[in-house]
């Protein structure tokens, strides 16, 4: 097999103001022709130094300081600029994470297509726009000549990324590097793009280096895996065998401190990676994950450089401890299961709610018709319960969250707090009492503490608002409250960049906490944390929500998180639930198709899971499309034509278990079709 | 498109009454003013009152204000006191001049600013770009007035190589074209100082997108990614500014006017507001606002020609 | 007078990573290391820092009184030992005005970008987190200001009420407020739907406590190094407004006037307009330095 790419003991360094810092160290792995090869490893690992490497395009002050990389055979060191340009797009080509921003927002997509062959050898327009059409159809785009003339902000996400993967293939490249070309997109548009990457491989034979934070999509595409960690690589092999028998402890625990969408009880403990990489893990003269390893010893581990141990069958992993590590192999998953589903009392009762708005042209005038954001939403959560949203981006669940915590206001139906009406009272406008009840975490570790304030402000001002503690008392409690997210007092002095995302987001659950309020809506808590971080997150709201009686509504695109995390399941689609019932019930079948396609798509890290079928066709509409029928028959795979597309679903219901749906899943329909309020009055 | 020029013309509209009746409202509020003016400081008060009724100054402002917005529209502006001519045969002309060298200087500054600041800006923090920066940065840092000390030291003082003073006259020793070169240098140098910039930030910005990087990896040459792909998202954000310059190169002349004694529509305000010469003040500031206004939408409508995103 | 209007990109609002220049020792930290980052910065902070010296200490520095006239030295008006830069056409010491006319520039400038801060932050805030018809009110009533070519709304205000300090202060607070209103209207609105806003809404925190508590402190940033930037535009105002004689009412002592006085000798006596010009550039020339230097090591982070 003639090798495509090959580092030979790469080493790449960094000279910066604070002297040289060390990126990738004694780096070797090599691709054959037409071989897939996943890169995996959190951020901060390398992983996009070994892209830019590739391309011989690293940024300033970043350079080569040991090894060899050969493309094709050839130190890329040695080349010419010209020579360069020519193995750029035209041999290795590249795929982005951000595809929006990868495409140059004042030039047709064609433009931008035709470019790759008059650059690499094609002097006639016609041909490379024809070319460039044919492409476009391979990435399976509606109307390829039409799509020529748009530019990128006009088409979505998914579609974006089609035409950087057609740009990319124009040349038939030997080798295609790939970005975290999925994250950011949602799970039915990645699992569409996983799969056409996976046919284009076999319709062209191009190699694949793949890089990922995420061990589900990695096993999807590719055939053999490299473990990066601070620069190092870590562990190598074939996919089954890594994910069956991971021999580094790094690898062991990146696995083990995934949740999983199959088995595994409630909220069982993850087995988070403890500790964060640290400056100087990098220029480490023994093993960089000495400082989070359970097994480290000094005097093997730290004190002389670790090579490769060859453990057979294409399996290396680089680390000194391995005949112990298996000496003492646990069980992988130690799980306290909880039965789910309980009738614990109702905190918050939401019926029928709905949420519009009126889009006016931006200028003022002009009606360009409503939003509906959230459709008769029927919804119930109850006291030490987790009630977990979920859908794609655009199902309206961020703004349920919002509705509820009253950062918007509803339209219709009602959210209730015990007796209080809370749909259209805003936080501004609730009483003190309500406020203090209902908390809210937030996404976005890098924005949801003020940087201009330190974490003792953070705390003690919503123990000042919420619980009127005088400010010696709130400073008193500031340290309970950090102790109850295992955080030290020390913490309260710090300013929030001096924290990692981690550790602020842990400060943001310290904060809904403080006013000891009986409900919390977390919006995506976990996901913009790395893996390790997000099992110790995860870890920590289990513990947090089997001490209370808090009840939890946990917003999520992830599927095996909600598997992990919740009670209770409403699955969203086009602001309508669509599923809703105990976490068990809905995992299991009878499923709502929609339900069944967003199982199918989500990435699992498990090399013997059947290849997902057949990805869902189309986008989400539009929410200001009036849906007379059911919202998802525009991309069922199992609609009835002239019934699904022009008659509301009926509610089938399976004990609590309740889906709206035309097909006959063998359940109850209710004698007069309507919304699930109905059904819940009569049951509850 | 259509509506969205239509809209702006009646915010131009709009903007241009409030402004107009601000500058009334401020200058001829107290309508004794102008006839004590007039008349002198040694005219008795009952002089005063006499040809303030006369002049029909006695009457309610609003009434007073849209006759003479109704005069303006036609091209009257009314008669002005200090010299004593009526304000539009004065104002047209010394406009004319200024827009002149307006116009040379626009023509000098902008391909001079868009050629060093893309130089500049596609390798930011290399020693052209630093060099730029510090030249351009020292630019706008000098007044005009301090940079005409400066250039008439040199080349008039010194060298004595070009005129002192551009009066436009054939008769003053110098060919025309001469007179020019002290003013649009000046004006250049302090104008270009702040646009090139512009257009180095602009360019920085868009040398740190992905797309930039996207274009390199394709196997484009560093130069055709520059001009094939840098060049026109560079130009998008200071487009609005360069053609802001206008306004400032209208009204703001006035100090190289001064200096050079070039009869200009700066110096004019100048002179109208030293001497009180409120019908030419209000006609001046009308004109300019209205050219600002119009540029603004010039920009504007620019803009979305050159930024397919924006469409309204 | 060209006008500096940058809108913040968004996204650009939070890096000011260094928070821990809230504290004094953080914020010494914070100028050693600009001092040590930027040349630029550095260089633009001494020039400002020696006059604003020389402005304070005016009265001890000034070798002569700024204002005594002897005809006598106007037959050798050039620099000499007695008279370092020489005197002007009446015989007064030019070191001695540019000292004192920099205490002029350096009261008049700061107060009047001070107050065009205070005014433009607090309606910049108002509209921003408000939005709606009180944002509409004040964006508009901004861009009327705004479209005065602003030497004419100079010269309005001048032939309507004369000149003085405080006109000069008055006109200039008038038309930099609304570009800073501007400035700090778009950092709200960037700001304005960050977690933490919601988070302190949640808390029930009032609407005056999140703008200046929470929205504000982060946008001291671009605030700074517009001040500075300000300070020279402002400087270079004052000094305009002084050569159109316009300016300061004499004999107060002022660069720009003093340039206007000498400007019709220039041929016989250069030094007498060359050197209070290149007073007035320096001066400028420091307070844009620092500006770009302050930029550069914010967005450096």
């Amino acid at each position: 097999m003639a090798e495509i790419l090959a580092f030979e003991h790469v080493s790449i360094a960094y000279d910066g103001r604070a002297g040289r810092q060390i990126i990738l160290n004694d780096v070797s792995f090599s691709i054959g022709a037409g071989e897939a090869l996943g890169l995996v490893g959190e951020s901060g690992c390398g992983k996009s130094t070994v892209a830019l490497a590739t391309m011989r395009y690293l940024p300033r002050g970043m350079s080569v300081i040991e090894g060899h990389i050969r493309v094709e055979g050839r130190d890329t060191a040695g080349l010419s600029d010209q020579e360069l340009s020519r193995i750029r797009g035209n041999r290795i080509a590249m795929v982005y994470q951000d595809p929006m921003s990868s495409l140059n927002p004042v030039m047709p997509i064609g433009k931008q297509l035709m470019e790759v062959p008059l650059l690499h050898g094609e002097t006639d327009e016609k041909a490379a726009f024809s070319r460039a059409v044919q492409m476009l159809e391979e990435v399976r785009l509606p109307a390829a000549e039409a799509m020529m003339e748009r530019y990128p902000h006009q088409l979505s996400g998914g579609q974006q990324q089609r035409v950087v993967i057609a740009m990319a293939l124009m040349a038939e490249p030997a080798l295609l590097i790939m970005d975290e070309p999925t994250t950011g997109l949602d799970v039915t548009i990645e699992a569409a793009i996983l799969e056409l990457v996976r046919d284009l491989r076999a319709k062209f034979g191009t190699a694949i280096l793949f890089i990922s934070h995420n061990l589900g999509t990695v096993a999807r595409i590719c055939d053999r895996i490299g473990v990066l960690y601070a620069g190092r690589m870590v562990e190598t092999g074939q996919i089954g065998t890594v994910f069956r028998g991971p021999a580094h402890p790094y690898t062991r625990g990146l696995l083990g401190a995934l949740p999983r969408l199959s088995g595994g009880g409630r909220r069982g403990k993850l087995r988070p990676i403890e500790g964060t990489i640290g400056a100087g893990d990098r220029s480490r003269i023994g093993c960089a994950f000495v400082p989070r390893c359970s097994f480290a010893v000094r005097h093997e581990c730290e004190e002389r450089p670790i090579a490769m141990v060859d453990l057979g069958g294409d399996h290396l992993a680089r680390c000194a401890r391995l005949d112990a590590i298996r000496a003492s192999v646990k069980d992988e998953h130690d799980t306290v299961a909880t039965a789910a589903g309980s009738n614990a009392p109702i905190v918050l009762r939401v019926r029928k709610l709905s949420k519009e708005y009126k889009l006016s042209s931006f200028f003022g005038g002009e009606k360009k018709g409503v939003v509906r954001a959230v459709t008769d939403v029927d919804l119930d959560a109850r006291a030490g319960e987790t009630l977990a949203i979920v859908g794609e981006s655009g199902c309206g669940k961020s703004t349920l969250a919002r509705i509820v915590s009253g950062l918007l206001a509803g339209t219709s139906g009602e959210v209730k707090l015990g007796e209080t009406d809370l749909t259209k009272l805003k936080v501004d406008d609730r009483p003190p009492e309500i406020r203090r009840q209902i908390q809210m975490v937030f996404q976005n570790p890098d924005s949801t503490l003020n940087p201009s304030h330190s974490i003792a402000y953070a705390l003690s001002r919503p123990l000042r608002m919420l619980r009127n503690l005088a400010s010696g008392d709130a400073k008193a409690e500031v340290s309970s409250l950090l102790a109850q997210v295992r955080l030290p007092a020390e913490m309260a002095e710090r300013m929030p960049h001096q924290l990692s995302g981690g550790q602020r987001q842990r400060v943001a659950i310290a904060r809904a906490l403080a006013g000891n309020p009986e409900l919390v809506v977390a919006d995506e808590p976990v996901s913009a944390l790395d893996v390790s971080v997000q099992a110790a997150i995860l870890n920590l709201l289990g513990e947090l929500l089997e001490q209370s009686q808090l009840g939890l509504v946990l917003i999520s695109h992830d599927l095996a998180l909600v598997r992990h995390m919740a009670d209770w399941v409403a699955v969203m689609y086009l602001g309508r639930v669509v599923e809703y019932g105990p976490v068990e019930q809905v995992f299991s079948p009878p499923f709502h198709p929609y339900t069944e396609a967003l199982l199918r798509a989500a990435p699992t890290p498990d090399p013997d899971a059947a290849p997902p079928s057949a990805a869902l066709e189309g986008m989400m509409p539009s929410p200001t499309e009036i849906i007379v029928g059911c919202a998802f028959a525009s991309r069922c795979p199992s609609r009835i034509a002239g019934l699904c597309d022009t008659t509301p679903p009926p509610v089938r219901q399976f004990g609590d278990h309740r889906i709206a749906c035309h097909l006959d899943l063998g359940g109850q329909v209710p004698v007069a079709p309507g919304g699930l309020t109905e059904m819940r009055s009569s049951t509850s | 498109m259509l509506r969205y020029s239509a809209k702006q013309l009646l915010n131009m509209a709009l903007t241009l009454f409030a402004v107009s009746f601000l500058v009334f409202a401020l200058n001829e509020l107290s309508p004794g003013d102008v006839t004590r003016k007039i008349l002198g400081p040694y005219a008795s008060q009952s002089q005063v009152d006499h040809l303030t009724r006369e002049m029909g100054l006695d009457r309610p402002a609003i009434v007073r204000y849209f006759e003479y917005m109704g005069r303006a529209l036609t091209g009257d502006f009314g008669d002005s006191i200090y010299y004593r001519q009526p304000v539009s045969t004065l104002i047209w002309d010394r406009l004319g001049n200024t827009l002149l060298l307006a116009a040379i200087s626009f023509a000098v500054i902008v391909p001079l600013s868009v050629l060093l600041g893309v130089l500049a800006g596609m390798r930011e923090r290399g020693w052209f770009d630093r060099a730029v920066s510090v030249f351009s940065s020292m630019c706008a840092s000098i007044p005009e007035f301090a940079m005409g000390v400066f250039l008439l030291g040199i080349f008039v003082v010194w060298l004595g190589v070009l005129p002192g003073t551009s009066p436009l006259r054939a008769d003053s020793g110098w060919a025309i074209w001469m007179q020019f070169v002290l003013p649009v240098l000046v004006v250049t140098f302090y104008d270009a100082g702040y646009l090139i910039a512009m257009v180095r930030s602009s360019m920085v910005e868009v040398m740190r997108q992905p797309y930039i990087r996207t274009a390199l990896l394709k196997g484009n040459s560093f130069r055709n990614v520059v001009a094939k792909h840098a060049l026109r998202n560079a130009l998008i954000t200071p487009f609005t500014v360069i053609l802001l310059q206008l306004n400032y190169l209208v009204s703001g002349l006035v100090v190289v006017e001064t200096l050079f004694a070039y009869p200009g529509f700066g110096r004019l305000m100048l002179e109208a507001a030293l001497a009180k010469d409120i019908a030419v003040l209000e006609a001046g500031t009308l004109i300019a606002v209205s050219v600002t206004m119009l540029t603004q939408l010039f920009g504007d409508l620019g803009y979305m020609a050159l930024d397919p995103r924006i469409r309204v | 007078m060209t006008e500096i209007i940058h809108d913040v990109p968004a996204g650009r609002v939070g890096v000011i990573r260094d928070s821990a220049q809230s504290t004094p020792a953080g914020l010494f930290r914070r100028i050693y290391d600009i001092l040590t980052r930027s040349p630029i910065g550095t260089i633009g902070g001494a020039i400002l820092l020696t006059w604003t010296l020389l402005a304070i200490f005016a009265p001890w520095v000034a070798p002569y009184s700024p204002t005594k006239i002897d005809p006598e030295l106007i037959a050798d008006p050039y620099p000499s030992a007695q008279h370092w830069l020489g005197v002007d056409h009446l015989g007064r010491d030019i070191l001695s005005r540019l000292i004192w006319g920099a205490r002029t520039v350096l009261t008049v400038a700061p107060t009047a970008v001070l107050g065009a801060v205070i005014l433009g932050t607090f309606l910049g805030l108002l509209a921003g987190y408000r939005g709606g018809i009180v944002d509409a009110i004040i964006m508009r009533v901004g861009d009327t200001l705004l479209a005065f070519p602003k030497i004419i709304l100079y010269l309005i205000i001048i032939a309507k009420f004369g000149a003085s300090a405080f006109n000069i202060i008055a006109v200039i607070t008038l038309s930099s407020a609304p570009i800073i209103a501007r400035i700090v209207r778009g950092v709200t609105l960037d700001i304005k739907n960050r977690d933490y806003v919601a988070a302190a809404r949640m808390r029930g925190e009032s609407a005056l406590f999140i703008m200046f508590v929470e929205i504000l402190p982060n946008a001291r940033g671009p605030l700074i190094v517009d001040f500075f930037l300000r300070l020279g535009y402002t400087t270079i105002a004052i000094g305009v407004l002084g050569f159109l004689g316009v300016g300061l009412p004499p004999p107060t002592p002022d660069w720009g006037g003093m340039v206007k006085e000498a400007y019709g000798m220039i041929f016989v006596w250069p030094h007498m307009t060359i050197i209070p010009s290149l007073a007035i550039s320096s001066l400028v020339i420091g307070a844009n330095f620092l500006a770009t230097g302050l930029r550069e090591a914010s967005l450096d982070g």
